[in-house]
């Protein structure tokens, strides 16, 4: 890292500089979307689910787009490693904490706006399973309200 | 690494020569110019040069001038100053919504003290309104502060008509000059200001160090008490080596310096317009500053650009409202218009007397390939893309 920058760590750095897994999957089976580009963050993550030997669900697949800072490209890309190849249930499990954690720290300013790739993985699966139920029984699941920056004051 | 420093509106280094003048006054010339002995008097002395030296640069025979502590303390001293000091004639104090943090925390400091503050509009390219201003001026208007040039999108406003219609209309006129001092002529008496706000880091001097001028007659109240030093108006013990430098930085910049950097400038500004989804902010042409850019990129996050260009050892700056301390978007931007969904995309890039044509084209080659990398990463970007195709 030939950069003396110390306002984040290097693991941030890493990860901003060359995301994991960024881009689209266009036939996804969940799509989770957070954020407000009035605060300068948005959240796009994309899943395929399959099953593995035991039969459970899992995340075969994941990618992102994110339009933000370094702490929400990093988080991004962060979230699709600690995801990928996950069941379902462990992958419901992941907290934002750990995502900054596994970057080890982000800025306490950054915690608050920035730091939300975890919400938006847990989202796309709720959308994956809102489209299983609703191809069941024929409703919808409910959701929390998408695209939306349910965090902070901005109008 | 090549290191290119491109935030000159921040901060300048302070210049070699500045830097030779200043030196004696640390530790053999150290005297505080209160005392009575010739220490104290050899260093009252060459304040007062000093003084006179920065005076003449603006045509200021008439006015007082106070040394502060910089750009920030000289815009306390002239809002609250006057605000106090003219309580008689009203309560009303009009500015305008792209000033400097400092003029507008004053001024809601000051409406929490039962004052009532006016704050002007700007049109896309960030100038007020004549006509706005005559119909906002009123009876009980104790003064008008209007930035000479801006500290982001770089518009100068026409200085001599605002004043020219405060004084017509029976009250005075504040500018903040921190950005245009030394950049764009000013002559306080030809340009109907009453109370002008300059400071000396970013003209290549000393950081702490700035001043106050007020012309003769106007009455302003201090904001620091005790040894009464600067007419009583600001107590405290002169910074006698930032003064020296201060006014010894009022000499680096250079009319051909100016010729070159709004050659540069331009050249820059249209490089910049070729990459992607990218818009001018703020004026064009002989109304913007000489070593102003400040491009929006739009679907994308300043904060990003500004520490992709880090790791190139480039250095600028950014609007957005990631990379503030109160993560609110930039006040500047939002007031010419910019749509807020795409505000978070706005770069500033200051120019300095040291940047070269090739530091420019490096920066381009540079900052192209970044532009479209996060581009290609934003949603956004995408969801628009399509739209146009449908």
């Amino acid at each position: 890292m030939n950069s003396n920058n110390t306002t984040y760590t290097d693991e941030v750095k890493k990860h901003f500089l060359n995301p994991h897994n960024m881009g689209e999957i266009k036939k996804a089976d969940g799509v989770g979307k957070l954020g407000n580009p009035v605060c300068g963050d948005v959240f796009w993550l994309y899943i395929t689910v399959s099953k593995n030997k035991k039969g459970q669900e899992i995340i075969k697949d994941i990618k992102f787009q994110t339009m933000g800072c370094a702490a929400a490209i990093s988080t991004s890309s962060m979230i699709t490693d600690l995801a990928k190849g996950k069941t379902l249930e462990e992958a419901m499990k992941i907290t934002n904490k750990d995502v900054a954690n596994s970057l080890k720290g982000l800025p306490p300013i950054k915690m608050h706006c920035s730091n939300m790739a975890a919400d938006t993985l847990h989202e796309a699966i709720k959308d994956y399973i809102s489209k299983q139920s609703k191809d069941k029984n024929g409703k919808k699941i409910n959701t929390i309200k998408k695209e939306a920056c349910y965090r902070c004051c901005h109008e | 690494m090549k290191q290119i420093y491109l935030d000159y509106a921040a901060t300048t280094p302070v210049a070699k020569e500045v830097l030779e003048t200043m030196k004696p006054y640390f530790s053999e010339k150290f005297g505080n110019e209160s005392s009575m002995h010739s220490f104290g008097t050899k260093a009252r002395e060459d304040v007062e040069v000093a003084r006179e030296k920065i005076k003449n640069k603006l045509n200021a025979k008439n006015y007082n001038l106070i040394f502060t502590s910089g750009g920030t303390e000289s815009n306390n001293l002239a809002l609250k100053g006057i605000a106090f000091a003219n309580q008689k004639k009203g309560k009303h104090i009009i500015t305008t919504k792209i000033e400097h943090d400092c003029i507008l925390q004053s001024a809601k400091w000051l409406q929490e003290q039962g004052y009532e503050v006016t704050y002007l509009k700007v049109d896309k390219e960030g100038f007020i309104d004549i006509n706005d201003l005559k119909k906002k001026i009123r009876k009980d208007t104790i003064f008008v502060s209007i930035i000479h040039a801006n500290n982001e999108i770089g518009t100068i406003q026409n200085i001599r008509e605002i004043g020219k219609v405060c004084h017509d209309m029976g009250t005075i006129l504040h500018t903040d000059a921190c950005q245009s001092f030394t950049k764009v002529p000013i002559d306080l008496e030809e340009d109907n200001i009453d109370l002008i706000t300059i400071n000396a880091h970013k003209i290549y001097g000393p950081k702490g160090v700035g001043a106050l001028l007020v012309k003769k007659g106007i009455d302003i109240t201090p904001l620091l008490h005790g040894g009464g030093h600067e007419n009583n108006l600001r107590s405290g013990t002169l910074n006698v080596p930032g003064i020296i430098g201060f006014a010894a930085a009022t000499e680096v910049i250079k009319e051909k310096d100016i010729k070159r950097m709004e050659k540069l400038r331009d050249l820059f500004i249209d490089g910049l317009l070729k990459l992607p989804n990218s818009s001018l902010n703020g004026a064009t042409g002989n109304n913007r500053l000489c070593n102003n850019i400040n491009i929006l990129f739009k679907y994308i996050e300043g904060e990003s650009i500004l520490l992709h260009l880090d790791f190139k050892g480039i250095y600028v700056s950014t609007g957005s409202a990631c990379s503030s301390h109160n993560l609110s978007q930039n006040h500047v931007i939002k007031a010419i218009g910019v749509d807020p969904k795409i505000a978070n995309g706005a770069l500033r890039i200051t120019i300095g007397i040291e940047t070269t044509e090739e530091d420019i084209k490096y920066v381009l080659s540079e900052i192209k390939p970044i532009v479209e990398k996060l581009t290609k990463m934003s949603p956004l970007s995408q969801r628009e893309g399509n739209k146009n195709r449908k």
